[in-house]
């Protein structure tokens, strides 16, 4: 076990797959010399060449647009959105073209690119820099949306999703990105890309939270703990598909669903999410499914951010709320 | 607000090496040496390709108005811009283009028929881009050229002398992906042919409002070589797309050209040029018509034979009726296949949701693992 920040996790994961397939490359704004503003990828070009670490200019429309060709050509890139706010120019590239290309072309031509986002607020940012836009893409068919949490999850996840022959959209909790945990720098992944995953069990109620939310819920679970409710805590990790056996299983035990994000409430992960867990386990359910999120305005100013982010008393006051129907 | 003018103003000098009235090739200094190989049996190979080309075109107009296609883009009037062109690449060479093509598809080798399903409705695509290396249409507007770069970036990495050419319109120029797409090609050095089909019209908006100076002058900012074609001139067409092409396989990078043609047909079926052009200037282009430039050559040299005139026209003929044909008895995809290909691998929510459509529509399940 290596100890790891999230950030040098992805880095690791990223040098793995650069290592273990040579059609692997990584490119985007200031992924180069510089690593990254984040320093995801710190060192791999001076690994790995200008070849296959490369800048590209400063246009998100031409990053996935020449990825698609490379893609095309028999690469599999690797492509950094510098933030998520930085995402819209790219967006007829991501969601009319390589979500289509493969079903567009009956099958015939596959493009296995990994667009990495480091999203979500909570680091005093300026504007167009702490956005949640996972939703555009989870509704869009064709794309397949993950969102790593921490550090040992993080490490293989980035290696599944750059061997996936489909289209992926990673996710990473930025402001998690210092966040550190042991990593199993030798092993395989047990769980797969799509797969949800339990975090701590529980016996009263059920929060499913993914990205940067997944340490706010574990925070909120034990806090509501030592008020003797027991929270079981799930990641869900795959936001396209969605891994909804694992919730149902989950809710069948404890009858209670909050989601948390920090993406707007109105049409978010949440809403997919209440609806099929109404769906299917609506005798099972003792009460509604509360979605704990972003409101309807645009991301604040960062000075008055934390009251536009879900924390740990937003679950908790939904914890509450939840079991207060009886 | 106003566009300034309807009209490009500044000039530059278009290649041409088939003169409009006929007579000898006019020489160019540069261009001229390009297609020195180009002999008569080469010039009547073309002239049946033209012929074919517009033939082709003219059935699928012919079918849409029978209610047989959705929609039609003709390319009447476009045809020595596109065959002189595709006639300068390689097999191995790819092509990223838009949806107008036709005589492109073509000449790489697409069934004529496969080109019409897509716009029955029958596919969106049509064929294998990879059997004959050539992209199936791109509706989005522009949205192509920056492919056809990252497959070039691709290719130089590959050590491979192969190019990728892309095929747009002037309308597509206005596109923030066209300015991309140049800015990446020459910081990359990609050996890309930006191929623009300047047919004066975006749909009705001429090409003054997209550009106040010649299109081909938008490649000098990015340092790119931009060359300006006639582009009803087949000969000059193939010359300079030559050029292009040798200097993208010899590591020279992208080159620009702008091949100057006219849309003498509508947009699409759905269009009706009447509302914004008069008839005047489509009767000036139709005394440019590209088949005509070449007729002349070919009589010049008294190549125009009855005979060949006739040999072009039945296989104009023949392709015409293999392509209805082909299109009446198209066998329409099943219901179940919308859910085909939507993933490479499979996704768990689609087979939910597949299982359920066979269900409701009561089809049998053939699949084992659906996708």
């Amino acid at each position: 076990m290596t100890t790891l920040s999230l950030a040098k996790a992805i880095n690791a994961g990223l040098r793995r797959s650069l290592t273990s397939d040579d059609r692997v490359m990584l490119m985007g704004e200031d992924v180069g010399a510089l690593g990254g503003v984040f320093r995801v990828t710190d060192q791999l070009q001076a690994e790995f060449g200008r070849e296959r670490v490369f800048d590209t200019p400063l246009a998100e429309s031409g990053i996935i647009g020449t990825a698609i060709g490379l893609a095309m050509r028999g690469y599999r890139p690797v492509c950094e959105i510098q933030f998520d706010g930085f995402i819209y120019p790219a967006f007829d590239q991501i969601v009319s073209q390589l979500a289509k290309i493969h079903n567009r072309t009956d099958g015939a031509v596959t493009v296995p690119l990994t667009i990495r986002v480091p999203y979500g607020g909570g680091i005093g940012a300026v504007e167009h820099h702490s956005e949640s836009p996972e939703a555009y893409f989870a509704h869009t068919a064709g794309l397949r949306v993950v969102s790593c949490s921490a550090a040992d999850d993080a490490y293989g996840m980035i290696q599944q999703a750059i061997a996936s022959d489909d289209p992926v959209l990673f996710f990473e909790p930025k402001r998690r990105y210092w966040d550190k945990q042991d990593v199993d720098l030798e092993g395989t992944p047990t769980l797969g890309l799509y797969d949800a995953r339990v975090v701590i069990e529980g016996t009263d109620l059920t929060v499913v939270a993914y990205g940067p939310m997944v340490a706010t819920a574990l925070a909120a679970a034990r806090e509501a703990a030592t008020e003797g409710t027991s929270v079981e805590v799930i990641d869900l990790r795959s936001l396209s598909p969605i891994d909804f056996g694992t919730i149902e299983r989950s809710v069948a035990k404890t009858g209670r669903l909050i989601v948390v994000h920090e993406a707007p409430v109105f049409l978010g992960l949440g809403a997919e999410i209440a609806a099929r867990i109404s769906e299917r386990c609506f005798w099972m359910l003792e009460s509604p499914v509360i979605r704990v999120g972003g409101y309807s305005t645009p991301y604040p100013p960062s000075k008055v951010e934390q009251y536009y982010l879900p924390d740990i008393d937003r679950v908790l006051d939904a914890v509450d709320r939840s079991l207060a129907v009886q | 607000m106003s566009i300034a003018s309807m009209e490009i103003t500044g000039h530059t000098e278009a290649v041409a090496l088939l003169p409009r009235a006929g007579g000898d090739l006019l020489p160019h200094p540069v261009f001229s040496a390009y297609v020195s190989d180009i002999g008569d049996a080469e010039l009547v190979q073309m002239y049946t390709d033209l012929v074919v080309v517009r033939r082709i075109d003219a059935e699928a107009t012919a079918l849409q108005r029978q209610g047989e296609l959705g929609l039609w883009a003709p390319m009447l009037g476009q045809e020595a811009a596109q065959v002189g062109s595709a006639l300068a690449l390689r097999k191995e060479d790819f092509v990223f283009a838009s949806y107008r093509e036709h005589a492109v598809a073509y000449l790489r080798g697409v069934d004529p028929t496969m080109i019409l399903r897509f716009w029955r409705g029958s596919t969106h695509s049509g064929w294998n881009p990879y059997e004959v290396n050539m992209t199936t249409p791109a509706i989005v507007v522009g949205s192509q050229m920056l492919q056809a770069v990252g497959y070039g970036m691709g290719i130089r990495r590959d050590r491979s002398d192969d190019i990728a050419i892309t095929y747009f319109g002037d309308g597509a120029t206005s596109q923030g992906d066209f300015s991309e797409a140049l800015g990446f090609a020459a910081s990359f050095n990609a050996p890309v042919v930006f191929f623009c089909q300047n047919n004066q019209f975006a749909i009705s908006a001429p090409v003054g409002v997209q550009a106040t100076v010649p299109i081909v002058q938008r490649a000098a900012g990015f340092g790119i070589e931009g060359v300006q074609v006639d582009g009803n001139d087949v000969l000059a067409v193939l010359a300079v797309t030559r050029y292009a092409a040798e200097r993208a396989r010899n590591g020279d990078g992208p080159t620009f050209i702008e091949a100057v043609t006219y849309r003498m047909g509508p947009h699409t079926t759905s269009d009706d040029p009447t509302r914004y052009r008069d008839a005047d200037e489509l009767a000036r282009w139709k005394e440019r018509d590209p088949i005509d430039r070449l007729l002349r050559t070919l009589e010049h040299r008294g190549l125009a034979t009855a005979e060949m005139l006739a040999t072009a026209e039945a296989k104009a003929s023949e392709f015409a009726a293999s392509v209805r044909i082909g299109c009446l008895g198209t066998v329409e995809p099943a219901p179940e296949s919308i859910f085909e290909n939507v993933y490479a691998e499979p996704h768990s929510l689609l087979e939910e949701e597949r299982v359920e459509f066979l269900a409701y529509h009561g089809i049998p399940d053939t699949k084992a693992a659906g996708q």
